[in-house]
């Protein structure tokens, strides 16, 4: 049954079964891969994409359910990766294994884009759903604060090492 | 994993020119590739097997040769071989090796080894096309070698002012007799100028954009998804499965029996449904019905494991690993004596990338894309169940997203290649959240049943361990052993180490810190129990404990290469350091917090760690700061990535505490998803702060000894802050939730 939507800005049909999860039409019918599976039952927040700029978990979500909406996914966030949340990402670091960090970035642009200075407690609510195998939450806090411009007082010292300038900076 | 690396004697730098004038270096055992073959190769060939690729305009190519599973090795190896080449970092691409032993040698993820094993091999690749580069330019100025300096990728000769880019040497340099990689000189740490600094992951740019990396990514022309029932209980065959009915469905392909066999780390017995999407062939496994034949150990329960174990703690154990002096004269002398039972359970990995696999069968040869800690074993187990040689079976390494040891294991590779070689197309095998984690190669359960005696100075006078396990007669289980001389051997005078096993039909494997991940838990948890018992501080208790004179094996080193043995001195080093930055004994807590303090030696790395928690009146745990000293060496080679393990490593190892257990029933793992198997969330994430303690050592690895310190500090915070001493895990069994 063919679903009509808005994807990264383009208009997109695709001929699929009403329940087919947007998850695996982003992924395996068009051939978005930076959505990533993790769990199905939207627990771990891998799948994270804006519908119509609201954080939503792609693997819980049936494709009839996007129908005539804007879906944006890690792709689609900026045209190059100069989005502030993916430079801070790349500048405090964060990734270990990556697999979940599009999901969180995806979060953490639609908190910045309705509260351009979140508290470390409104960090907590709105990434609270995202699993990070990984544990690289002391980084994602950081980043946030750093894309947000607005340094707190958990994020100024997130347990950097005294091993950095000892060698020969 | 205790074996060093040694460079073969034979192992030269090799050097091909290649179209458009650029030059590559790369590494080979002469006695494995002759010259014929190295012929054979077309001079335009991209040649991806070569460590380093130079071209004219001064762009440096470098193959990571390991797999990538977010320890940070794809940026660290390359950063080896940039440092001792002398070239700018900005101007490096790092490109992922395929499996290719002959000019890579050793190709894995796992041990915390990539650090010891290449940090002179990857230096000597990285400094031996340096010095061709030099000969190249002494040979084109007419002057001594010796007058010329490199610095950013140019060859300068002072005195005469001259300079030359390397991009300008490659023609006169591929005309230089290679070195012997054993012979050239390295820089002095002095003059290193990106070892030590922070440079973040070379994927990273790829990671936020959401780029294709991964082996879930992987797309082939043509190709299909496949998923793969197999029997909830492990190794049991298939008798029948209604593969008519499957194979009507919606964009269902083929549906088919594998075989398999009986060895829990190969191909074993199951349905294949491969469709036109994973969604279909996932959809269409809601409505497979299988009937699967009476397995041996579909009686096995984790109740039943602790009623047997129980049972073997009465009795007298089945084999002695390791006794100095007299445990039970030492123990009826004992001024105070202490008895407790320890248990940890099963857990899995659980990495956010579940198992997949994409294989291309065809002509009698398979081409593979997996995520695999271990391709060259993957292409073993591949070759021997399909019946071909070696050499026809093909390995790209992808990027994993996560490993912990659980792709050490190379199960859904010879899955997937079987099923394409069925199917004749191209097959991404992908395994569902719950596939995963009930066919995991679990950290095996262990119970520890501890005796011990402190004299009237309040010393460690004795200590007797039954640990009770898994396997058979004197095998255990993988990853289910200890080691005889595992920590406190060897530092008390009266020692026991007995041991009791079990069969058992569950897989079990290596988890993040393997052995060790459990068994600091009960040991340091018992060593503080032994501490307040002899009325003394727990640092101070395990400071007097680190000074006792070791017994036996001679002492590790305290300088020069990478030692397997612990070190007594290296470890106080660290625990006093960590006391000291946690304010240990000099901070007034309110009630209701406490610190715990626990340290471990594992994969060569010396590791303390202090955490502080407060725990409400319902059993609400807030970790409110942890600190962790390390001396792993000499060199922190990436700030930026070292701290990111050590912060990854203690809270992976808290998550394991709060709740993380695997449940077996009637021979399967109960739980399925992460809502049954919790991982840490970034609201119950402490800081972290890391230390640094150097030694005289050079430097070994970080991606695992930070965790295990992490349970028993936890447990001991708690202890601190409540008086409940914690002696099974998870935390959740005691009425206690991560807050």
């Amino acid at each position: 049954m063919p679903t009509t939507f808005t994807v990264n800005g383009k208009r997109t049909t695709v001929d699929v079964p009403p329940d087919m999860p947007l998850l695996w039409v982003l992924r395996d019918v068009l051939d978005l891969k930076g959505t990533k599976y993790g769990c199905g039952i939207a627990q771990c927040s891998a799948c994270t994409v804006h519908v119509k700029g609201v954080p939503t978990r792609s693997c819980r979500t049936p494709i009839s359910r996007v129908a005539g909406a804007d879906v944006t996914t890690i792709e689609g966030l900026s045209p190059d990766g100069s989005h502030p949340v993916q430079r801070a990402w790349e500048e405090v670091d964060v990734p270990q294994c990556g697999y979940c960090q599009a999901g969180q970035i995806m979060s953490a642009a639609a908190l910045l884009a309705k509260n351009p200075k979140p508290t470390d407690a409104d960090i907590d609510a709105a990434m609270n759903g995202h699993l990070c195998r990984c544990a690289t939450y002391v980084r994602i806090r950081e980043a946030i604060h750093r894309a947000a411009d607005a340094p707190a007082a958990n994020a100024s010292t997130p347990g950097r090492s005294n091993a950095a300038g000892e060698t020969n900076e | 994993m205790d074996t060093p690396f040694r460079v073969d004697r034979r192992n030269f730098l090799r050097v091909t020119t290649i179209a458009g004038g650029g030059l590559m270096f790369g590494t080979y055992l002469d006695a494995l590739r002759p010259v014929e073959a190295l012929a054979q190769i077309p001079a335009a060939d991209f040649m991806p097997n070569a460590f380093i690729r130079i071209a004219p305009d001064g762009i440096v190519t470098i193959v990571a040769k390991n797999p990538e599973i977010g320890q940070g090795v794809k940026t660290m190896l390359p950063m080896l071989i940039a440092d001792e080449l002398d070239v700018d970092w900005k101007n490096v691409r790092v490109q992922q090796g395929d499996l290719d032993t002959v000019s890579f040698q050793a190709q894995f993820a796992g041990g915390s080894t990539a650090t010891p094993t290449n940090w002179l091999p990857m230096r000597r690749v990285g400094a031996a096309a340096r010095a061709m580069l030099v000969a190249a330019a002494s040979q084109t100025w007419g002057v001594p070698e010796g007058e010329c300096t490199t610095a950013s990728g140019v060859v300068f000769h002072r005195a005469s002012g001259r300079s030359a880019r390397y991009g300008e040497l490659l023609a006169k340099a591929a005309t230089v007799a290679a070195p012997e990689l054993e012979k050239v000189t390295l820089k002095q740490p002095g003059d290193f100028r990106l070892i030590g600094t922070r440079v973040p992951g070379v994927d990273n740019h790829a990671i936020v954009t959401g780029k294709p990396l991964y082996g879930i990514d992987v797309t082939l022309p043509g190709m299909l998804y496949a998923v793969f029932e197999k029997a909830p209980v492990y190794a049991a065959k298939v008798a029948g499965a209604n593969l008519e009915d499957i194979r009507r469905m919606w964009g269902v392909k083929h549906a088919f029996v594998v075989d398999g066999g009986t060895d829990l780390t190969g191909l074993l017995s199951g349905v294949a449904i491969v469709a036109d999407t994973w969604w279909a062939a996932q959809t269409a496994r809601q409505k497979l019905i299988v009937d699967w034949r009476d397995h041996p150990t579909s009686t096995q329960s984790s109740a039943g494991f602790a009623v047997q174990a129980a049972a073997f703690s009465k009795q007298g154990p089945q084999r002695s690993m390791r006794k100095d002096g007299d445990a039970d004269a030492a123990l009826g002398a004992a001024a105070r004596t202490v008895s407790a039972e320890y248990f940890y359970p099963f857990i899995a990995h659980a990495t956010l990338e579940p198992q997949n696999c994409t294989a291309h069968a065809r002509d009698g040869k398979v081409e593979i894309w997996a995520p695999s800690q271990t391709p060259a074993g993957g292409r073993t187990l591949v070759a021997r169940t399909l019946g071909i040689q070696e050499s026809d079976v093909t390995v790209h390494l992808t990027r994993a997203g996560g490993g912990f040891g659980r792709r050490l294991n190379n199960d859904y590779m010879v899955e997937a290649a079987w099923i394409a070689r069925q199917v004749g197309a191209p097959v991404k095998l992908l395994w569902s959240r719950e596939d995963d984690m009930r066919h995991d190669f679990y950290r095996p359960a262990g119970w520890h049943y501890l005796t011990g005696g402190v004299d009237a100075s309040g010393r460690l006078s004795a200590w007797k361990n039954h640990f009770v396990s898994f396997g058979e007669g004197e095998r255990f289980a993988p990853s289910a052993g200890i080691g005889a001389t595992e920590f406190p051997a060897r530092f008390i005078p009266n020692f026991a180490l007995d041991v009791s096993v079990m069969p058992l039909g569950i897989p079990t494997g290596a988890l993040r810190a393997p052995g060790s991940n459990g068994i600091a838990f009960a040991t340091q948890s018992f060593i503080d129990e032994l501490a307040e018992s002899a009325g003394k501080d727990p640092v101070e208790f395990r400071l007097e404990l680190l000074s006792n004179a070791p017994i036996g094996d001679q002492p590790a080193p305290a300088s020069g290469p990478q030692p397997v043995l612990f070190n007594a001195p290296r470890m106080k080093a660290v625990v006093a350091a960590v006391a000291e930055q946690s304010g240990w004994g000099k901070k007034s807590l309110p009630k209701g917090t406490g610190m715990g303090i626990a340290f471990h030696f594992s994969h060569r790395g010396y590791v303390a760690e202090v955490v502080q928690a407060t725990v409400s009146v319902d059993g609400g745990v807030k970790v409110d700061k942890v600190w962790v000293a390390c001396d792993i060496g000499n060199q922190i080679i990436n700030p930026s990535n070292a701290e990111n393990q050590v912060q990854g490593a203690v809270l992976d190892g808290l998550s394991e505490a709060f709740a993380q257990e695997i449940t077996i029933e009637g021979g399967k793992a109960v739980q399925s998803n992460y809502n049954a198997f919790p991982l840490l969330r970034l609201k119950q994430t402490p800081p972290v702060e890391v230390h640094w303690v150097k030694s005289d050592l050079s430097p070994t690895g970080i991606g695992e000894p930070a965790l295990p310190p992490a349970v028993p500090a936890l447990c001991s915070a708690i202890f601190a802050a409540t008086g409940k001493r914690i002696r099974s895990l998870p935390l959740s069994r005691h009425g206690f939730r991560t807050v």
